[in-house]
């Protein structure tokens, strides 16, 4: 059976690195590749870059050297293809203040080349709750409002690769969970998206794949469960039917922990590793008598992992 | 050519410029019809004729030039340094667009609006003053000439500004003074030798004259001189855009 090739990446970047004219370097040759479909999350401390490199591939910031071409298309020589294939949702919230939300989102879709479709409009700003606000003037929206008119806005030229800056920053419960709703459904449409968060749970949640930027270099990029298995490790905690007044004896061998009122031990163990240790404990235990009532695991969660990371870094 | 997107900018400006209908058509009209009675009435009464045209209809030309050149220039320029400003011009750098297209509608619009707001002033000169307009096509072609070039000027001002101040500054202090130096209120052939040569290193001598030319067939300088120089600075605006879009400078860093 003929294999087929690998989808070319929506998105190339090949060692980018941009110095600002005061000297100050904000990308250290950055290669990474986007494949078409998948929900990207650029994790990174504040400063670190990531808001650089969505700017110099959207055309906002010029490269220093490296390329980038997004669907196969230079973004310095065909830029016309590569950024027709481009959402932006900026981190700011910059609207216009004068403009209703209609004439807004229908001037970014002309802007981008895109001929009327009212029709697409109406349903950009239906998925967004916007419907209704469709003839305010965006200075009388609130600030989550405005958030969703920029993403209407990025969305009414129907992009193939959306980036989403920050977009659920300053953002209420309810609105955020909404926001992951779009998203969720755009990704069911077949738009790649990349989106930079500090809500790590945000980015667990959403993301397939993460990448960490720090002080201008992406330090990793892995799938994000390989990278909660890689570097994360499990806590099995058991519930104890009688409670124990020390630690058995012959367990050493455990990293075993008992809780101060005796009803659990806690085993932290290393997913990576040839053996967990786990039917080996649970055996012992079998043979020491130790009844169990419950037990749980936990996995270290992404926000633990990319603390870890950072710091490892400073 | 990405024409939507043209039209989109074009249309997005001119909608601004109804938003602010006061600020933008009715008070320049306000203001010429006070220049009118003060000029015209009041102190025409008192100066004959220049060239064998009453004093009312020869400051007509020069009204319309003064209007049409701070119009141009400050819309062209706030049309640009607004979204600067706001920061909502990150859509514009991000569209795929080519920056001709860019100055195509931020400019188109500017002087649009100034080449319509120069025909209302002539609308309402005529109410006060018996006109004729002896070049009708040349008169048209130097309003447009004139739009277009002070509207790419404006441009590149709001692109360098980088406050409200340094917006306001080049209209105020050069553009002001060079119009009313320029001619538009006399005939620099009324002026001591010395100070007519002096004025030939206003631009707006050019301007004022040439147009002043299409309406009564009398100038300042030749027909042909005026054309030249108006087509120099429009040259000269076109180089600076491109300088600019070609090195990103203030827009892109």
């Amino acid at each position: 059976m003929p294999v087929s090739p690998p989808a070319p990446p929506i998105l190339s970047v090949a060692n980018v690195s941009k110095t600002y004219e005061g000297g100050f370097q904000a990308l250290k040759a950055i290669d990474l590749e986007i494949a078409r479909g998948e929900i990207f999350a650029l994790l990174g401390p504040n400063g670190a870059g990531k808001t650089t490199l969505i700017s110099i591939i959207c055309g906002i910031v010029n490269l220093s050297s490296g390329k980038v071409t997004v669907d196969g298309h230079d973004i310095g020589r065909d830029f016309r293809l590569a950024r027709s294939k481009i959402g932006l949702v900026p981190q700011e919230l910059t609207t216009d203040a004068f403009e209703s939300v209609w004439d807004t989102v229908s001037f970014s879709r002309g802007l981008f080349g895109k001929k009327k479709d009212p029709a697409h409009v109406e349903k950009v700003l239906r998925d967004l709750s916007l419907w209704e606000k469709r003839d305010n003037k965006i200075m009388t929206l609130s600030g989550g409002m405005k958030r969703r008119v920029l993403i209407a806005k990025a969305l009414s030229h129907e992009p193939e690769l959306l980036f989403l800056d920050e977009p659920t920053a300053g953002v209420d419960v309810a609105l955020r969970r909404e926001m992951w709703e779009v998203v969720r459904k755009l990704r069911e449409a077949g738009v790649t998206i990349i989106l930079t968060t500090h809500y790590i749970e945000e980015a667990e949640m959403m993301a397939d794949r993460i990448g960490v930027i720090s002080r201008g270099e992406l330090i990793l990029v892995e799938e994000k469960a390989e990278l909660m298995r890689k570097l994360g490790h499990k806590e099995l905690t058991l519930q104890l039917m009688e409670p124990l007044e020390r630690m058995p004896a012959g367990f050493t061998e455990f990293d075993l922990a008992l809780s101060p009122d005796g009803r659990s031990l806690t085993y932290s163990y290393d997913t990576n590793a040839e053996r967990t240790g786990i039917a080996s404990l649970m055996r012992r235990l079998a043979e020491e008598g130790i009844r169990l009532r419950d037990l749980s695991t936990k996995q270290s969660t992404l926000e633990e992992i990319f603390v870890n990371l950072v710091e490892e870094r400073v | 050519m990405n024409y939507t997107a043209v039209a989109a900018i074009y249309r997005f400006e001119m909608a601004r410029t109804f938003r602010t209908i006061m600020q933008s058509i009715i008070s320049p009209v306000i203001s010429t019809s006070l220049y009118f009675v003060v000029f015209g009435a009041a102190i025409g009464s008192r100066i004959q004729e220049v060239d064998g045209v009453s004093y009312g209809a020869f400051i007509v030309p020069g009204l319309i030039m003064l209007s049409l050149l701070q119009q141009s220039l400050t819309n062209a320029a706030f049309g640009i340094y607004f979204p600067k400003f706001t920061g909502t011009i990150y859509e514009i750098l991000s569209a795929p667009i080519s920056p001709i297209e860019i100055v195509l509608g931020y400019v188109g619009a500017a002087a649009t609006k100034s080449i319509a707001l120069g025909l209302i002033i002539l609308v309402t000169a005529s109410l006060f003053v018996d006109l004729h307009i002896e070049h009708p096509v040349w008169m048209l072609l130097f309003l447009v000439l004139t739009a277009v070039t002070f509207a790419m000027f404006g441009f590149i001002i709001g692109i360098w500004a980088d406050g409200f101040e340094k917006l306001q500054i080049v209209p105020l202090l050069i553009v002001t003074p060079l119009a009313f130096l320029g001619g538009s209120f006399y005939s620099i052939k009324m002026l001591p030798p010395f100070w007519q040569e002096v004025s030939l290193v206003n631009p707006v001598v050019y301007l004022i004259s040439g147009f002043r030319w299409a309406f009564y067939g009398s100038s300042d300088v030749s027909i042909a001189v005026s054309l030249g120089m108006t087509l120099v600075f429009l040259a000269a605006t076109l180089a600076a855009v491109t300088y600019i879009f070609r090195t990103g400078w203030r827009l892109k860093s």
